[in-house]
């Protein structure tokens, strides 16, 4: 069992643990997580000391195990951060988070007179690492804008 | 063998490599001397232009007869179920490909055609989508520069006008970056082409230089692309400024190369003065006409296992 002296978060019997992520962007995920159910039980630290990144936050989110799908989405908020999914007060499986090559139905297209918003499709995006900024292209209107523009940060 | 557009949806440029494209532009050369009114007989294409055209529908309708099939479709989509019953595009587009062979569409909203096409059971080819593509424009100005120069390949290319926003440069800077050009770019800094394109043209690894007057630009090009710079871009008084040094006159063509030629999608206003009409070099005409060549080859090739 982990030992609780150690963590400047409590840990969690079960659950995902989003660690490593430079600090300020903690805000963004919990904004997100919370798309993903109101009822989380969600335990956040941040500006916490880090030896890689000086400053972090970490995000606890009890009983929900991440998948590498959803993981990946939350990536486009914090690429370097890591996954953790916590059984039993034990890591089960750790992944780096990543900027995913597709998001499909979770974000609106920014252009106005893209026909996706009047119509019975869902909203996708291929992702391009492109000048340190992540530019999502819309496969409808074929339009580019950075990820800060298509999340609404 | 079948042809490899045979039964594909033509929605973007960037769909279509480079073999399919000299596949399109030697087929619309042979069209053009030998005209096969045979092509498409016994087949029905629809011709759905929910915003207006002229050069883009009427090329299009004509291509169709010229081959010998026959089109259904409206001018102008405000008769449709969509604008009068609210019915969406996907609903109408898996109705109108269940009565015909393919589908031309034009249609103010990016993205429409590549949504028609996952709807469609037949194939869609995009007239326009808002300020998205117009792949058979490209396709015509492809055939036009193959038909005036000989080649497509390692041509010198200037872009002049309205590069920003102006959806045909885009699309035919995307399809010669397939051929080894070198671009120059002439344009307003209001006006000028786009980072995200640039940014494409040094991953490609495409030179590209920006020119500051037609001087500069008219001795060492083979073609000039030549765009509108659009009134309501600008205020009176900054358009007047502005326009008036965008101009093309026969007077910046006396150092140009015998070969070079000058393109336009048209409609023109005033930015290629009538005094360049009676110059070897300009070709806007006869691209325009080359539209139908374009497009009666993209409609064979599609509708056609083997030509």
């Amino acid at each position: 069992m982990v030992e609780k002296k150690k963590l400047q978060v409590e840990a969690i019997n079960t659950g995902t643990v989003i660690d490593h992520i430079p600090a300020g962007q903690g805000v963004k995920i919990l904004s997100q997580l919370q798309l993903l159910g109101s009822d989380l039980r969600i335990t956040v630290g941040f500006n916490l000391p880090s030896q890689e990144l000086g400053l972090k936050d970490i995000i606890k989110v009890e009983n929900r195990l991440f998948n590498e799908t959803e993981a990946s989405e939350l990536g486009l908020f914090a690429p370097q951060a890591t996954i953790n999914v916590i059984e039993d007060y034990t890591v089960r499986g750790k992944f780096k988070m990543s900027v995913p090559e597709k998001l499909e139905g979770i974000f609106e297209c920014p252009n106005s007179n893209c026909v996706t918003h009047n119509e019975p499709v869902q909203s996708s995006f291929t992702l391009k690492e492109r000048n340190s900024d992540i530019q999502m292209k819309c496969k409808y209107c074929e339009k580019s804008f950075s990820k800060d523009i298509v999340v609404g940060l | 063998m079948t042809n490899p557009l045979y039964q594909k949806h033509i929605v973007s440029i960037t769909d279509l490599t480079r073999e399919e494209l000299e596949l399109i532009v030697s087929t619309a050369q042979s069209l053009k001397t030998t005209p096969r009114p045979d092509l498409l007989q016994g087949k029905v294409v629809a011709s759905c232009f929910f915003e207006a055209s002229t050069r883009t529908r009427l090329s299009f309708e004509t291509a169709v007869q010229r081959l010998g099939g026959t089109f259904i479709g409206f001018a102008d989509g405000g008769n449709t179920s969509l604008a009068k019953k609210g019915e969406t595009l996907a609903d109408s587009v898996q109705v109108i490909s269940s009565y015909t062979d393919a589908l031309v569409m034009r249609h103010p909203q990016e993205g429409a055609a590549r949504l028609a096409s996952e709807f469609s059971t037949v194939p869609v080819i995009n007239g326009g989508d808002g300020s998205n593509q117009h792949p058979t424009q490209t396709l015509l100005d492809l055939f036009s520069i193959y038909e005036s120069q000989g080649t497509l390949d390692g041509l010198k290319v200037a872009f002049c006008g309205d590069l920003k926003y102006g959806r045909t440069v885009h699309s035919l800077a995307q399809a010669l970056c397939r051929f080894g050009a070198e671009f120059t770019f002439l344009a307003p800094d209001e006006l000028y082409m786009p980072d995200f394109m640039l940014d494409d043209f040094k991953e490609t690894g495409i030179t590209f230089k920006r020119a500051c007057n037609f001087n500069e630009v008219a001795h060492d090009a083979d073609i000039i692309y030549m765009t509108r710079v659009q009134k309501e871009r600008f205020d009176e008084t900054e358009y007047k400024h502005i326009a008036s040094r965008y101009i093309l006159t026969a007077e910046h063509l006396k150092e140009a190369r015998p070969n070079m030629r000058i393109l336009h999608p048209l409609p023109r206003v005033d930015e290629i003065t009538i005094d360049v009409d009676h110059t070897p070099h300009a070709y806007y005409f006869q691209q325009a006409e080359n539209g139908v060549y374009a497009r009666e080859a993209l409609l064979a090739l599609v509708l056609n296992e083997t030509i």
